[in-house]
């Protein structure tokens, strides 16, 4: 049973990696990694919404979208069918949640938001997190696997986040071609950096 | 016949000012829908389509939104949009709709559209807004096609499904390129299209942040 989940972890860190293998969430992948220290705090705050809003719309999908969800609230409720609400309840919650997440960090935990405030309302339009929600509707995960996708998702989004920024980091000082400055290099270390992500694939636990 | 603007707003996204070569957004489906011409084409469509109808509709109703709560109205327009481009999708294209699996929906946080809603329709009239959405769509769409044909010639030998390079296992010969169809190498196609961008437009190329070292590092003086 724990084999199961850590699989399913160790699975989403690194083998389906969000960034590298699904390209999720590459905006702000690619315009928030010029510095490590803004890249772990852009990827810290992904890995906590995305470990709340997965199981959040998880419940929501099976409680009140799936077809006959409904049947808890009434029987005559159990022929109805709202899966095409989806798209609109799933960022409703994210754009909720984040909302949410952010006042009360700001009142409870000021040092934090400090370090994450400012990436936190960037994080509603991030795929990432829409993409791991879309992504626990379409494998089916229970609430318990949701919860874990979603942290391992997110941790292997911070990993790669910080993992490219600190390459960036050491490119400023290289001297490329005119034209390849910039974003065209970043678009060629992140390749690299898939590559290096592709020798994890197959690995079963 | 088109004002300035409005032929400015339609032509520019192409290559002075594309959505993905130059303001860097909606990059993830660019990368993650290209391995066939097919579904890149379906997706720049979707896109486009979602972008006009999301453009107009912002920009028909930018007075009335207030400003505190914009992303939220935004986000719900757009989502309206896309989930009639996606019902519509797997009534008319089911095969397509399941091949793109999780991309439809994830139009709704393509950067373009938002980005879009924000920078330009927030600001003007509905028809300066559908041309707009009309060039930043083609421009997007211009860039996933040619990644696609890169990607499906040398990765599967053929191009919108028609076989073009006959491949060994069919008695042809040609080898596919494996490493095309996998995720790295839309990263690769991607860097080397900008980059050729940007040699022939070298206004876009970033000015560089830091100071030249080379000078007065040990060794690599002259």
């Amino acid at each position: 049973m724990v084999s199961h989940y850590l699989s399913l972890l160790v699975k989403s860190i690194f083998v389906e990696n969000m960034a590298l293998a699904f390209f999720l969430g590459m905006c702000s992948f690619l315009a928030v990694s010029k510095r490590v220290g803004t890249a772990i705090g852009l990827g810290l705050a992904v890995v906590f919404v995305l470990g709340l809003t997965v199981p959040l719309n998880n419940l929501l999908l099976h409680q009140v979208l799936r077809e006959g969800a409904l049947a808890w609230v009434h029987p005559s409720l159990a022929e109805v069918d709202l899966s095409f609400l989806v798209f609109l309840s799933f960022i409703g919650t994210i754009a909720a949640l984040v909302q949410v997440v952010e006042m009360a960090i700001e009142k409870f935990a000021p040092a934090l938001y400090g370090a994450l405030g400012v990436f936190l309302p960037l994080i509603a339009v991030n795929c990432a997190i829409l993409g791991g929600s879309l992504f626990m509707d379409q494998r089916d995960y229970t609430l318990a696997e949701s919860a874990v996708f979603g942290v391992g998702s997110g941790i292997g989004w911070l990993l790669a986040i910080t993992a490219l920024a600190a390459v960036r980091e050491k490119l400023r000082y290289s001297n490329p071609p005119e034209g390849l400055r910039g974003l065209a290099l970043t678009f060629m270390v992140t390749g690299l950096l898939a590559i290096c992500f592709m020798a994890f694939a197959g690995i079963q636990l | 016949m088109l004002s300035k603007t409005s032929r400015a707003a339609l032509i520019d996204p192409l290559f002075e000012d594309n959505p993905i070569g130059k303001q860097v957004l909606g990059i993830c489906s660019a990368l993650a829908v290209t391995t066939l011409v097919s579904t890149s084409v379906v997706m720049s469509l979707a896109v486009t389509a979602v972008l006009m109808a999301s453009n107009v509709l912002i920009s028909v109703i930018r007075n009335l939104i207030p400003g505190s709560i914009r992303i939220i109205v935004q986000l719900t327009v757009i989502s309206s949009l896309v989930i009639v481009c996606d019902q519509l999708l797997k009534a008319y294209a089911y095969d397509i709709s399941k091949q793109l699996s999780v991309f439809v929906g994830l139009i709704i946080t393509n950067c373009i559209i938002m980005g879009r809603a924000e920078a330009f329709a927030m600001q003007r009239g509905p028809l300066e807004s559908l041309f707009d959405a009309i060039g930043n769509g083609a421009g997007y769409s211009l860039v996933l096609v040619i990644v696609a044909v890169i990607r499906e010639l040398f990765g599967s030998g053929s191009i919108a499904g028609a076989r073009v390079l006959p491949l060994v296992s069919e008695g042809g010969w040609y080898v596919p390129n494996g490493l095309l169809v996998l995720s790295p190498a839309a990263f690769f196609i991607l860097g080397g299209l900008i980059w050729a961008l940007r040699t022939w437009k070298p206004k876009q190329v970033e000015q560089q942040q830091t100071v030249h070292i080379e000078a007065d590092a040990p060794g690599v003086t002259p």
